[in-house]
């Protein structure tokens, strides 16, 4: 197996604030892999960092390539796509709009049209409001909307940001089972950033688990599951 | 009855150019969230340009299209200089920069040029269009132009990638660099589209208000207004309020009793309050609501 995402000795900060404090770990291309922690932990600061949104120092590596020092636009070209927290949404623009932008760093303009129809199939609900305003979808629907925005770039890693936040566990249930689908059948390697553990590790297949700003915890994802004391010393459940 | 269409169109023809400074105005407001106070002076310099050509012998067509290449390339050499680095500035630090914009290119101006009124050519002459006395051919061309101007942009706008990704940095900047939109050059492309709106406006009302530095400090009063009451985050609402300006101006001067030309400013910019006490966004703004 190749290393597709290469950190090491990730350190961020919020001015004066140090959020992460020496962070490392690799990402195996193909694989879907979790970073779980609680609230504080810096999670979404080491998703932020990999695309430059935060000031950082340390190693970022993607393919071998060095990404530290790019503009975030940049590094998207690079086939990252990053699925903030809180989606993201341009909620003035309409959804086929949204989907356009995902893709508005390619020039394949047939490839982007089967795209756009490619994600309908994903998700039928997008298909249906395709004229309306982004804004005016529910919160599960702005998800799957992020997502599929995501996917438009023909991504090689997509990083995820609490994508279950807000939505009904019926929701969740749907929103993972195709993130899995979309990894294992488009190929996509997927980061995904969850409060959820026991959702998340049943998704994945390699986690880490993160603690005021360090890695303390490494493995398959389901040798971390059936781990009792991990669980319950840090995953609360 | 004829008094009345022919104030009515002639507030059309005036309202299309409060409708393309108000426009400029949305424009680099939606990009940066700041008032550009110099918009009408770099209208003006623009129009300066464009009569320097002219005076050098160059036809009115050709020195018209090399003056928005001018005004374009002008306006995005401003962004990149000066606002750019601005950009993470508190508020009052960008509108002494615009005021000093202001002051610096109202004065190059009158350096290069002097201030004495020059008379500036219209390509579509002053006679009866269509033989009517309603409106002449230079208030129908400033229509005509402004018309097309909005038709062109709004496709650009609507139906082309770069329109969609300006919107977008316009939007939600950070998404917009997440899919890979570099927004810095979509703010100086703003610039420079506004920029170019701005000197259109100025070239189509130079012949009527004719030329010197301070043509458009009126002319920019109005623009503002009109961006305001049509509401300053809806580039439609700000072409519908430049066309109500234009109209409501010349409707008040000419049938309300003893408000003639000079209190027509006032009393439309009273009007402007009026509406903005019901309406706090303007007639077609969208209330800002953010999520907390």
């Amino acid at each position: 197996m190749t290393t597709l995402l290469n950190v090491k000795d990730l350190r961020a900060y919020y001015g004066q604030v140090q959020a992460l404090h020496g962070l490392s770990f690799s990402l195996n291309e193909g694989s879907l892999t979790t970073l779980l922690g609680a609230n504080g932990a810096g999670k979404t600061t080491t998703l932020r960092a990999i695309c430059n949104m935060v000031r950082s120092t340390g190693g970022i590596e993607f393919e071998g390539k060095p990404l530290n020092n790019r503009s975030t636009e940049s590094i998207v070209r690079f086939g990252i796509a990053h699925v903030p927290q809180g989606r993201g949404t341009f909620t003035t623009m309409t959804v086929e709009e949204n989907l356009q932008l995902g893709a508005i760093t390619r020039k394949d303009s047939a490839g982007i049209v089967s795209d756009i129809e490619r994600m309908y199939a994903h998700f039928p609900v997008l298909k249906q409001r395709h004229t309306q305003v982004a804004g005016t979808l529910s919160g599960g629907e702005q998800q799957m909307l992020a997502v599929a925005r995501a996917l438009m770039l023909r991504p090689r890693l997509m990083l995820l940001d609490e994508p279950s936040f807000g939505l009904a566990p019926l929701v969740v249930r749907d929103l993972f089972g195709i993130l899995g689908k979309i990894n294992r059948e488009d190929k996509v390697s997927i980061l995904v950033v969850e409060q959820n553990a026991q959702l998340a590790l049943e998704l994945a297949d390699q986690a880490y688990v993160i603690e005021t700003g360090r890695i303390v915890m490494s493995g398959k994802a389901k040798d971390i599951a059936n781990n009792e004391e991990i669980r319950k010393s840090y995953l609360g459940y | 009855m004829e008094l009345f269409t022919n104030q009515i169109l002639a507030g059309i023809a005036t309202g299309a150019i409060y409708a393309c400074m108000a426009l400029a105005v949305v424009m680099i407001y939606q990009a940066i969230d700041h008032l550009n106070f110099a918009q009408g002076e770099m209208a003006m310099f623009a129009t300066f340009v464009s009569w320097q050509l002219m005076q050098w012998g160059v036809p009115y067509w050709a020195a018209f299209v090399i003056t928005l290449a001018f005004a374009f390339v002008g306006g995005v050499a401003i962004e990149r200089i000066l606002f750019k680095p601005l950009a993470k500035a508190p508020v009052l630090t960008n509108v002494a920069g615009f005021i000093a914009l202001f002051a610096i290119i109202n004065s190059s101006a009158g350096l290069i040029w002097d201030f004495t009124i020059k008379q500036y050519p219209t390509p579509f002459g002053s006679s009866p269009f269509l033989g009517s006395q309603l409106i002449s051919t230079h208030q129908a061309g400033m229509i005509g132009v402004t018309v097309l101007l909005l038709i062109g942009l709004y496709f650009f706008f609507q139906y082309t990638r770069i329109g969609l990704a300006m919107r977008a940095a316009a939007s939600v900047p950070e998404s917009a660099r997440l899919v890979g939109i570099n927004t810095s050059w979509m703010i100086a492309l703003g610039w420079g589209m506004a920029s170019a709106i701005g000197a259109i406006a100025g070239m189509l009302i130079a012949p009527v208000v004719f030329l010197e530095p301070n043509m458009m400090g009126g002319v920019l009063i109005y623009g503002f207004a009109a961006a305001v009451l049509g509401g300053l985050t809806s580039p439609f609402g700000a072409v519908v309020g430049g066309f109500l300006m234009g109209i409501f101006e010349n409707l008040a001067g000419t049938y309300i009793p003893g408000v003639g030309n000079e209190l027509k400013l006032p009393i439309a910019l009273a009007l402007i309050i009026s509406v903005l006490v019901v309406k706090p966004a303007g007639l077609f703004g969208r209330h800002i609501v953010k999520r907390v």
